[in-house]
């Protein structure tokens, strides 16, 4: 799994990182997110995939393995 | 298309709630049931579109196709004074991208999920006073909002944005004129208008005399000049205000009436002060969807024309988005009409909007509410309701749902 983060489009909301703290956290400066890991643990997919769904401004995107479907 | 199975009268928003005064609007309801979006009408005799399932509310609030900036032509108000409210100076609330993220960038931070845990003891010693004064009372009766759910948010949001709390007073009454839907464009402008000039003044003296609140930092940066200081200051105090005051109170008369999923509540705050916050999580998200106060109808006006669950929706036409019914919505909460605080999912509701303008205070609203709500139960284990439950005066009329008083004893 590979996730990106677009952080021109976050609006600090700060869903991502109670959804799934080990993979996102917000910038001190202003709260807009970073990604702590492109390529989550396997424990963390579900979590990821709710953050993406759940991101209020669609900053978030998931590209599955293709391999591991 | 949606519109042509009801050829009845359209229904006029906001619709009056049924005999459940948690439940949202019977009319929201049976409209989540029907195909596409409804077709509503509103207090001036405009039409608008209604949207009601979850799905749909999220894609509405999301796409930038749907503009906030109430200036624009179509954009549905929901009574003559929220007309009034939007033309005098809006906030960023009413602004779209760039403009809208430019201002809410210069804020993000103070609201950012670490900066809001580390105002945890703080807001605790808070209602922990609050309460102890409460409690003290020599006839063990108060009316909670007025002592305590009411206070403890309004005492926060001041000393975040450095404005003195002794003005609290003049602020109530001027944010209350704003929300009630029953207020004359007069009385809802110049209540705007007070505070407005209050905060402008406030923030030319931080110039000289700066504290570490927000307003002094804003006028500090000199990005903006100080009404634009004023005008971000009253969004903050007014949504941080009442908002978490409303969820507050109703959460207690909530659990009051539900000693199963109080003491499930108990049971949460015990795990989480055993240092497994989960639970007391999930619990503050269920009652966040299963109230859902902000619930007369989130405003967006379409700026292209763009179809939303099956209906087209035409560039220059206003939609309605009721968080409540989406949060009731079947298919994203399973037994929807029920409170359950260990609900698996619970915060995928709506209480906070979606898309860019997701509330910028939900870490702090979550934060409030995690510790009001276990220090009530803690420190009046025998709270009860002080009058009948059906004299209870709800706020059908406000832009954020509650109550007006709650009387309670122990
Ligand atoms: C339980 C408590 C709260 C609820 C249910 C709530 C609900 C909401 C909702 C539904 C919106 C979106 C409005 C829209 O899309 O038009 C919103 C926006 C906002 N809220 Fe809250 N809120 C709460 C507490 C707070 C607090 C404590 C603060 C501040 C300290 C706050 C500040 C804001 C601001 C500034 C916005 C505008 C954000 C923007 O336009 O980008 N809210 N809130
Ligand atoms: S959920 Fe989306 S908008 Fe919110 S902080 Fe994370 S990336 Fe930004």
């Amino acid at each position: 799994m590979q996730v990106h983060v677009d952080q021109d489009r976050c609006c600090g909301s700060g869903m991502c990182v109670l959804t799934a703290g080990a993979v996102f956290d917000q910038r001190d400066a202003d709260g807009i997110v970073v990604l702590l890991a492109e390529h989550p643990a396997k424990q963390d997919w579900d979590d990821v995939r709710e953050a993406e769904s759940s991101c209020p401004s669609q900053a978030i995107t998931v590209e599955e393995d293709q391999a591991a479907g | 298309m949606a519109t042509a199975a009801h050829p009845s009268t359209p229904l006029t928003v906001p619709a009056a709630r049924g005999t459940c005064p948690f439940d949202p609007p019977p009319a929201y309801e049976q409209a989540r049931g029907d195909q596409g979006l409804t077709r509503v009408r509103l207090w001036d005799g405009s039409s608008c579109w209604m949207v009601t399932r979850h799905a749909d509310i999220r894609s509405v609030l999301r796409d930038r196709v749907f503009s906030a900036d109430s200036s624009r032509a179509g954009f549905p108000f929901l009574s003559p004074g929220r007309r009034a409210l939007t033309t005098d100076r809006p906030s960023f609330i009413r602004m779209d991208d760039p403009e809208h993220a430019r201002l809410r960038r210069m804020l993000t931070a103070d609201f950012m999920i670490r900066k809001v845990a580390s105002m945890h003891e703080g807001v605790r010693h808070l209602a922990d006073e609050l309460l102890e004064r409460m409690a003290a009372a020599p006839d063990r009766t108060a009316d909670l909002v007025a002592e305590f759910a009411l206070p403890l948010p309004s005492m926060v949001i001041c000393l975040l944005l450095g404005v003195p709390y002794s003005e609290h007073a003049f602020f109530q009454r001027c944010s209350s004129t704003m929300l009630r839907t029953d207020a004359s464009p007069a009385e809802v402008t110049a209540a705007q208008r007070e505070i407005l000039d209050f905060l402008t003044a406030l923030a030319r003296e931080r110039r000289s005399a700066p504290d570490d609140g927000i307003i002094s930092r804003l006028a500090a940066a000199g990005e903006l000049p100080d009404e634009e200081i004023a005008s971000m200051g009253r969004l903050l105090l007014v949504a941080g205000h009442e908002t978490t005051a409303n969820m507050t109170s109703l959460s207690v008369l909530t659990l009051l009436r539900d000693p199963e999923q109080a003491d499930r509540l108990r049971e949460a705050a015990r795990r989480d002060a055993a240092g497994d916050g989960d639970a007391l999580d999930t619990a503050v998200e269920e009652l966040l969807r299963y109230l859902t106060v902000v619930h007369s109808g989130t405003a967006r006006v379409a700026v292209e024309d763009v179809m939303v669950g099956g209906t087209l929706v035409r560039a220059g036409e206003g939609v309605l988005c009721m968080l409540n019914a989406g949060n009731r919505d079947e298919d994203a909460f399973p037994d929807g009409g029920r409170l359950d605080l260990e609900r698996p999912g619970a915060r995928r509701h709506l209480a906070f909007g979606f898309g860019i303008h997701q509330c910028l205070g939900q870490p702090l609203a979550r934060l409030e509410l995690r510790v009001a709500l276990p220090a009530v139960l803690d420190r009046l284990p025998d709270i009860r309701l002080a009058a009948p439950f059906e004299s209870l005066r709800f706020r059908h009329e406000m832009g954020v749902y509650g109550l007006h008083e709650l009387p309670v004893a122990w």
